[in-house]
């Protein structure tokens, strides 16, 4: 270990949603004078505007600042932001995996919540040293030693010298610093072994190209030098090389082990460099590359159309500039009969999903239908193959099918104990096994159940906090698949099938699915000339039908002089709906409908 | 398209608000009929000097109850109408009013003004519904006041009605429409306006909706008594001409067909509408906001007119409405000229596609629809360039129907033949108009001209 690697600390910060990470971020920055208070924008590490208004981090980036210590010595601070969501695991470890160290920052009013141990975990997991930190004292409810206490019994951890402080007013952040420097071991690596240096991010910069964002852990890296990404297999020329200040890049002549920064190499796509991954030199290549590179992978679909068919075009450079930037979102054009010409997209999880649908619609000014999420299922054939699908109309007939499997997750619910009885009643409705309770303390359980994936993708998590007031919080991992007695739903209206509509349910659930979608449906299909019947079928059995009566009157009686104009409004409105509205087959249907028609809990 | 135009005069006193009203009138105002009347004077005489040009077909005085104030207000209005506008002798003038307001003497003074037509608020024959719709007067009344307008010299009468009232049975409905196409003194009335009930917002019967404590009749009752109606009356000799209108031949009112032919008409008084040149727009609907728009509009062309050094014979600046300087005078908001009455509001400017979307939307009100030469005359292009496609999947739909016809045109003014020549030829024209199915859904053919 050199002098030089003595004076360095690379640490993220971990926390609960809503804990206060980013504003501890914020004052990490301010107090280590990186940006003055004017140049500060709140939460200056959270770039994207989605991002800031959901409170929520997505992209990882870093941040380097120096600290002068109490010692007199000046320190480099690394600090490499993660993201908060457990759709986005896979980034967090690899975040983690570049640091040596975690500030763990807990609620004094809240305490410890679901995703705090879920990320003392998988901090652990790394071998990191984690650094409890005690945030927001100034509120009334705050209880800092029982925090504290709960602490050191649920995880282990010592907080006799936690420092308790408020992030939003900037309390005791002098002690944060002071602490990080005690706690937080210094990197080691060999800077003169041969280059192994972790991707943890990258960022698609339409100047520089893909930007990527490195640990080094052996060797070195300088500009000129010929990189090589070790499992996609591809080289580039390192144009620049420097490290991070807030909101901007620091070039410099080289990084060596244990220095966070960021590689520039005239890449254009951000898929050739892949979280996880490891960089080495073309000339002088390590043996090995470093361990924990996962390939990405998807575990919701949906299919999104444009509302207007003309606009095809626009919604597939829209989602190819999404992809700049997210190695993780999957497309590939697909057709649907009732919806014509789309994209069947693949997401790391539901709330991947929702901010892509966001920044579709508002980025990029996109009227969308989406069609109901899904999974991928393993279906094996009578004749022996198996094969995936996510996409209900590429369901085979059932006839060729001889075993079905569904993905499972193992979902881990924290809530205060009087909804208990109600978590678990929606946790069986949705096909959960029962694992494990465990109390937390006196207020709160930790509830372990087994859920197939497709019973939670949609609403379940809603209806978690509608049932608990809000309190309740939710993390869940892919297990594994299971076998199970799976059907197709079909949507028939006006006797043509909606392929846009279909969907798998369990055989059980399929009865009451599938009246609950006819009448949803009824409601939302507005009334035609024409009586319109719906139908919802399996293998062409109908099992559940409503139908939308024929629209009888629709006359404006009077119409004189002070009429006209109200009356041309009245048109422009019903005109508006229209736009709204999808031709299916004969049929009209709205587009919130697709999408709406699914929510069961209500 | 001629250059005439018709005239609208608003008078906004009730006496109680009926339960289904949503129009722009007050009960209990009466007292500000004074101010009120001397405000319609001036309104008219602030504008008459840009209507100067413009012939006047008609005129129409609606309300609120035109025929509860004093007569004498009437008269003195009419006579400023004529004074102020270039009144066509055989102007079709229509006044509403309702039973139970009305008395011989009244009547009287009203044909002396030279009102020649009647527009009777009856809404409904059985004393039970008239009373469920909150009207001040029973059949009675009604009845009593057609044998005074006849004694009076009225011919041309019009009697309102609403279907689809709740409680109201198929047969109420039959029995009224048979009472009033049934002859009375010899005479029939002359026109009716069916009309089916629109709960409004802000009503007595909206508000009662919203509760769910007034159930409408249901869609099929209420079609049900439409196509009788029109059955009915047609056997009865009356020509169905628009949507929820009637009439014996002849007797077509003259007034509403110059808004479903979507041409100019001049209003006057608070919530009054006009279209005129090009322009469509409103009046500030409040009594008291009128009256006080009015007067401030007023003292400022006084003002004007006094540093002008120029009066019209009113003693008004003179202000032409045709050049768009009223835009300044008369709009809510400042503006360049830096005044500021409030007294129009809602300003639209009609372009040409506007005008055609309304060409259509209004034109199709009408029984006999829109033709495609009449189109053409008024805009110089063919309607079906324009609104081809649209025309033909309403067609599809079952919801318009096309009809070939011809009509005639003026010959060819350069034919210098010898011998007699034809001043008319015909040539074809194709005539689109709601079916029977499209007059129960004519929004869903309008929205597609919007």
């Amino acid at each position: 270990m050199s002098g030089r690697q003595d004076k360095i600390r690379n640490f993220c910060i971990i926390a609960h949603i809503d804990h206060g990470k980013s504003t501890l971020a914020d004052r990490l920055i301010q107090k280590t004078g990186v940006l003055t208070a004017r140049e500060m924008q709140e939460q200056v590490l959270d770039t994207m505007d989605i991002e800031r208004e959901r409170g929520i981090t997505i992209k990882a980036q870093a941040v380097r600042m120096v600290y002068k210590a109490n010692d007199g010595q000046e320190y480099v601070y690394n600090l490499i932001d993660t993201p908060g969501h457990v759709d986005f695991n896979y980034e967090v470890s690899r975040s983690l995996a570049a640091c040596e160290g975690a500030v763990l920052v807990v609620d004094a009013a809240q305490g410890i919540e679901a995703q705090t141990l879920a990320n003392v975990y998988l901090a652990l997991d790394h071998n990191l040293e984690i650094m409890p930190v005690i945030n927001k004292i100034d509120l009334p409810s705050a209880q800092p030693e029982h925090v504290k206490k709960e602490i050191e019994d649920v995880i282990g951890l010592d907080c006799s010298e936690a420092p308790q402080i408020s992030a939003k007013n900037g309390i005791n952040i002098e002690a944060v610093l002071e602490q990080i420097g005690k706690v937080v071991p210094p990197p080691h690596g060999d800077e003169d072994a041969p280059l192994k240096a972790l991707i943890f991010d990258s960022f698609y910069d339409s100047y520089k190209g893909v930007i990527v964002h490195i640990r080094v852990m052996e060797g070195s890296v300088r500009t000129g030098d010929t990189i090589r990404m070790m499992y996609t297999k591809k080289e580039f020329v390192a144009t620049e090389v420097g490290y991070f200040r807030p909101g901007q890049y620091s070039p410099c002549d080289g990084l060596l082990a244990g220095d966070v920064g960021y590689i520039c190499a005239s890449i254009k796509n951000v898929r050739d460099t892949r979280v996880g991954d490891t960089v080495t030199l073309a000339d002088r290549p390590a043996k090995e590359p470093l361990p924990g590179y996962k390939k990405v992978q998807s575990m919701v679909f949906c299919g999104i159309y444009p509302a207007d068919g003309a606009k095809y075009g626009d919604l597939r450079d829209a989602l190819e500039k999404l992809q700049l930037n997210d190695a993780a979102l999957l497309f590939e054009p697909e057709t649907s009969v009732a919806l014509g010409f789309g994209f069947r997209c693949g997401f790391l999880g539901l709330l991947h999903m929702e901010i892509i649908q966001e920044r579709l619609e508002r980025e990029f000014d996109l009227d969308l239908v989406t069609t109901a999420p899904s999974v991928i299922y393993k279906l094996t054939l009578t004749d022996g193959q198996v094969i995936d699908i996510d996409n209900p109309t590429n369901m085979p007939p059932v006839t060729s099918i001889e075993k079905m499997e569904e993905p499972i997750v193992k979902a881990t619910i924290m809530t205060p104990i009087e909804y208990v009885g109600s978590i678990m009643e929606l946790s069986q409705e949705r096909r959960g096994i029962y694992k494990d309770m465990s109390y937390l303390d006196e207020t709160r359980v930790i509830l372990t159940y087994e859920l197939p994936l497709n019973e939670i993708i949609y609403d379940f998590f809603d209806a978690l906090k509608s049932r608990t007031r809000g309190y309740a919080s939710l993390d869940y991992e892919l297990i594994g698949y299971k076998e199970s007695e799976l059907v197709k739903l079909d949507i028939v209206l006006n006797s043509e099938i909606v392929d846009a509509l279909s969907f798998i349910v369990h055989t059980e659930k399929a009865y009451t699915r599938a009246r609950r979608i006819a009448e949803k449906l009824k409601d939302a299909i507005p009334r035609q000339q024409f009586e319109i019947p719906i139908q919802a079928c399996i293998g062409g059995k109908i099992i559940a039908r409503e139908t939308v009566k024929a629209f009888r009157k629709d006359v404006l009686a009077k119409c004189y002089g002070g009429d006209i104009t109200r009356k041309k409004k009245l048109l422009e409105k019903q005109k508006e709906g229209k736009r709204r509205m999808r031709q299916v087959g004969s049929v009209e249907v709205p587009q919130e409908a697709f999408m709406s028609v699914l929510k069961l809990d209500e | 398209m001629d250059n005439g135009i018709g005239l609208y005069i608003h008078i906004p006193f009730c006496k109680k608000k009926c339960y289904y009203c949503d129009f722009n009138s007050y009960p209990g105002m009466d007292h500000l009929a004074g101010s009120y009347f001397n405000a319609l004077k001036n309104e008219m005489g602030i504008m008459s000097e840009g209507l100067k040009d413009r012939p006047v077909k008609t005129v129409f005085i609606g309300g609120g109850t035109p025929s509860l104030v004093d007569p004498g207000y009437i008269s003195e209005l009419l006579e400023d109408c004529s004074r102020l506008f270039n009144l066509g002798s055989d102007a079709e003038i229509s006044m509403e009013c309702n039973p139970g307001t009305l008395s011989f003497e009244k009547l009287r003074i009203y044909r002396q003004a030279g009102i020649n037509r009647l527009s009777i608020g009856l809404q409904a024959w059985q004393d039970r519904l008239l009373e469920s719709l909150g009207r001040i007067h029973r059949r009675q009344q009604f009845t009593d006041n057609l044998e005074s307008a006849y004694k009076a010299g009225f011919t041309n009468i019009n009697a309102d009605l609403i279907f689809g009232l709740p409680g109201q049975t198929f047969e109420d409905w039959s029995e009224t429409l048979d009472a009033v196409t049934s002859h009375f003194m010899d005479k029939r009335i002359t026109h009716l306006s069916c009309y089916s009930l629109q709960i409004e917002e802000g009503t007595v019967f909206g508000d009662k909706y919203e509760t769910g404590a007034l159930i409408p009749a249901d869609d099929e009752l209420d079609r049900k008594m439409y196509g009788y109606t029109v059955e009915f009356l047609a056997g009865k000799g009356y020509r169905h001409y628009e949507i929820s209108n009637f009439a014996l031949p002849g007797y077509e009112c003259r007034h509403n067909l110059i808004y479903w032919r979507a041409e100019e008409y001049a209003s006057f008084g608070a919530g009054a509408h006009s279209y005129l040149n090009g322009k469509r727009y409103g009046n500030t609907a409040g009594i008291e906001e009128y009256i006080g728009a009015v007067k401030r509009f007023e003292e400022r062309t006084r003002d004007i007119g006094d540093k002008a050094g120029c009066r019209n014979e009113e003693g008004y600046y003179p202000v032409p409405t045709d050049t768009g300087l009223d835009t300044g005078l008369l709009d809510t908001g400042p503006t360049d000229t830096g005044f500021d009455t409030g007294l129009h509001e809602d300003i639209q400017y009609i372009g040409r596609r506007e005008s055609m979307s309304e060409f259509m939307i209004l034109g199709l009100r009408l029984i006999k629809g829109v033709s495609s030469e009449e189109f053409r005359q008024r805009y110089g292009v063919r309607l079906q360039e324009v609104f081809g496609e649209k025309l033909e999947t309403l067609v599809r739909k079952g919801l318009l129907v096309r009809e070939e016809t011809s009509c005639r045109v003026p010959a060819d003014s350069n034919n210098e033949a010898k011998e007699p020549s034809p001043r008319f030829t015909f040539t074809d024209d194709v005539h689109y108009r709601l079916s029977a199915l499209g007059l129960d859904l004519a929004n869903k053919v309008f929205v597609e001209f919007i």
